[in-house]
């Protein structure tokens, strides 16, 4: 049922794998470890079809729509994952995370009538304290009593509902709007026109998106992190500091979901739903990508984004959540290993 | 007035409710009562097959809404409707659960949860048949769903006056109906627990692959139990739409369904009975927050009382993953 059930493993593999098997490992293989090329191909292919379907300008405008709501997800998704894959944990309380670092920026951007930039940093910062908080009190101390998978995740949802109703309780249920010009919008020629906070959403989350995909490439930690998140037995047998990398899981988690929260707001606006209302779109991403994929989380994340708001061109626009979920289902159903991963427990 | 008294003076107020007739019928009563139903349906699912619905708040919508539907755009008598919209519900139940109860424990609550969302999304947009946001306007005379039911309402309020009660409990009527169907569901469940199809479920849960080498079509158990989990949640539709007198997506939300969880451990798992008790204890503790006189907003108000629910789920999980009542040796979330 759980992870170990089959004992197919990512990797080269051994013993009596078939010559087919191995063939198909491989080919998953290449694909795990160029997310983006599979799902650039994938993604400019369907941008194709619809744009000699419907025109190129409309395709490139719900493109774009779709592009900073896809960098929200991949945001969320990206600490999800590491969370989902690293500690076994189905963290349903992920998106009062996102909503926290909104009300956090918000405290600081309206409240205090300080910069959004500032207001940003102290969601990242304070987000990703809350993360190693709750992993202090809670996670850290179930784990260790050996509690299972059902019970953390209704121990997640129950948190979810502490942190949005407490929200809720000190802020209100308005809804609120970050000092953004909502109305400013850019044009880039050819008919195809995006709103500035739209277009900052995109920069910045594609700055940070590929900032963490360097140093989850690159960097020491961010290999340990992934090498945890494949198979943290055999990554405590390697001699990693597992409980170290744990902590830096949840501040990644937490700064990027802070970050996440902070975009959704400034794009939408901030209220005690935010969080919880990107939740299942995130987790699509997160199952998309493979989990514990963190390059996967990126690129399911951005595909997502790109599928729901182009679904809008021949589906009427209020079922777009609609489309985030069936495909959710669908993938769960027909590739529960993701689109980028490989075959393994699942 | 010592400083004492007025530190007493919320508690005085919640020992007040517990006196009162209307707190209990009305309030706790009916809506425990419409819980209770709700959550059979995930104590025969969770406790008994060990399938993690998340998707019970969008069987209730189904169920309400197809019973709506029926009566209020079809035309159809509410008896008539009734079985239709049960059968609807059963059948949607399946359409789910074909693909996802092929999938493991954490994506099959992930894709239950999603087609309940699903279900929502199109309460909340397909407004020609739903009535959208707003909700879907009962019957004419504002009652829900036709006549029928004031009816019933109308004769026993009558039989109360003429047994000398003089302002008998308005909602009473649909208190003993829903505590009735609670009842005779506790009873079928736990009859049915103990023929052959109630212990291979249990089988089934406590060992998938045994009971699929004993021969045991698994996959067709699960969703005979879900089937049935969802008909249990279209009664509760039906009776949360008697009392509210509305069919809205709001009371359709995942909370809901997680509230029901939150019933579930506090009665504690494989127990039917223990659901009842769970489902009043839930909803005492939800509805007393209003009878503390705290110096909060009815907004802030409702937002404690959801965080009761997520504190309660917390504690029970951290410390008896069993449930209050469950049987540790029976069924244990922590496996």
């Amino acid at each position: 049922m759980e992870s170990g059930a089959a004992p197919t493993q990512r990797g080269p593999s051994r013993g009596p794998a078939s010559r087919a098997r191995l063939a198909d490992t491989r080919a998953a293989r290449l694909a795990a470890g160029h997310p983006a090329r599979v799902a650039l191909g994938l993604v400019v292919l369907l941008g194709l079809v619809l744009a000699a379907l419907y025109g190129l300008r409309d395709v490139a405008q719900t493109g774009l729509n779709g592009l900073a709501l896809g960098s929200i997800y991949a945001l969320g998704a990206v600490g999800l994952t590491l969370v989902y894959g690293i500690l076994k944990l189905v963290n349903f309380s992920h998106g009062e995370l996102l909503t926290f670092g909104a009300y956090v920026a918000y405290l600081l951007n309206v409240t205090l009538g300080l910069p959004l930039v500032l207001g940003a940093a102290a969601a990242i910062v304070s987000t990703a304290a809350l993360g190693v908080a709750f992993e202090r009190s809670m996670w850290g101390p179930m784990r260790a009593r050996g509690a299972g998978l059902l019970q953390l995740l209704l121990m997640s949802i129950g948190l979810a509902f502490l942190i949005r109703y407490g929200i809720q309780l000190v802020a209100g249920s308005q809804i609120r709007q970050l000092e953004v010009d909502r109305t400013a919008t850019v044009s880039l020629g050819g008919g195809v026109s995006l709103g500035q906070t739209e277009l900052v959403t995109i920069v910045v989350g594609f700055l940070v998106l590929v900032a963490i995909g360097l140093v989850l490439k690159l960097t020491l930690l961010g290999k340990r992190m992934r090498a945890l998140a494949d198979d943290l037995e055999l990554a405590e047998t390697a001699g990693i500091d597992t409980s170290r990398v744990v902590l830096y899981t949840w501040l990644f988690a937490g700064g990027c979901a802070g970050l996440a929260g902070v975009l959704a707001g400034a794009v939408t606006d901030v209220r005690p739903e935010l969080g919880f209302g990107l939740l299942l779109a995130i987790f699509a991403a997160t199952i998309l990508g493979g989990i514990g994929d963190a390059f996967g989380a990126l690129a399911a994340g951005l595909v997502l984004g790109l599928v729901i708001e182009w679904s809008t061109l021949f589906i009427d626009f209020r079922y777009k959540l609609a489309v985030g979920f069936v495909v959710l289902i669908l993938v769960l159903v027909v590739r529960p290993q993701g689109i980028f991963g490989s075959a393994r427990a699942v | 007035m010592t400083p004492l008294a007025v530190d007493m003076a919320p508690l005085a107020v919640v020992l007040g409710a517990l006196w009162d007739a209307s707190f209990w019928i009305g309030i706790v009563g009916v809506t425990a009562g419409i819980y209770a139903l709700f959550a059979l349906g995930l104590q025969l699912n969770v406790g008994y097959t060990g399938i993690v619905n998340f998707g019970q708040a969008g069987f209730m919508a189904i169920g309400a809404y197809s019973m709506g539907i029926l009566v209020v755009k079809a035309g159809l008598s509410f008896w008539l409707a009734m079985p239709v919209a049960i059968a609807i519900t059963m059948a949607f139940g399946v359409l789910i659960g074909l693909p996802a109860l092929r999938l493991r424990a954490d994506y099959l609550a992930i894709a239950t949860l999603a087609s309940a969302e699903i279900v929502r999304l199109f309460a909340q947009n397909a407004r020609g048949l739903t009535g959208g946001n707003q909700g879907l306007a009962c019957g004419p005379s504002g009652a829900c769903y036709d006549d029928a039911w004031r009816g019933i309402e109308l004769a026993v309020d009558g039989w109360l006056r003429a047994l000398g009660w003089s302002n008998p409990e308005p909602l009473l009527p649909l208190f003993v109906a829903v505590w009735v169907t609670v009842a005779l569901a506790i009873a079928a469940l736990t009859l049915v627990q103990r023929t052959p199809w109630g212990r291979v479920l249990r089988a089934i849960r406590e060992d998938e692959d045994a009971a699929r080498a004993l021969g045991k079509n698994a996959f067709a158990y699960k969703l005979q139990s879900l089937a049935i989990s969802s008909a249990l949640a279209a009664l509760a539709g039906f009776f949360l739409a008697l009392n509210l007198n509305t069919i809205a997506p709001a009371q359709f939300e995942p909370l809901f369904t997680f509230i029901g969880y939150g019933v579930l451990v506090l009665g504690g798992l494989a127990s039917y009975p223990g659901v009842a008790v769970g489902a009043i204890v839930m909803w005492t503790l939800i509805e007393g927050t209003r009878y503390i006189g705290l110096p909060i907003g009815a907004e802030q108000q409702a937002a404690l009382r959801f965080m009761i629910v997520g504190l309660v789920l917390i504690l029970l999980m951290a410390f008896r993953p069993q449930g209050v009542a469950g049987k540790r040796e029976e069924m244990v979330l922590g496996d």
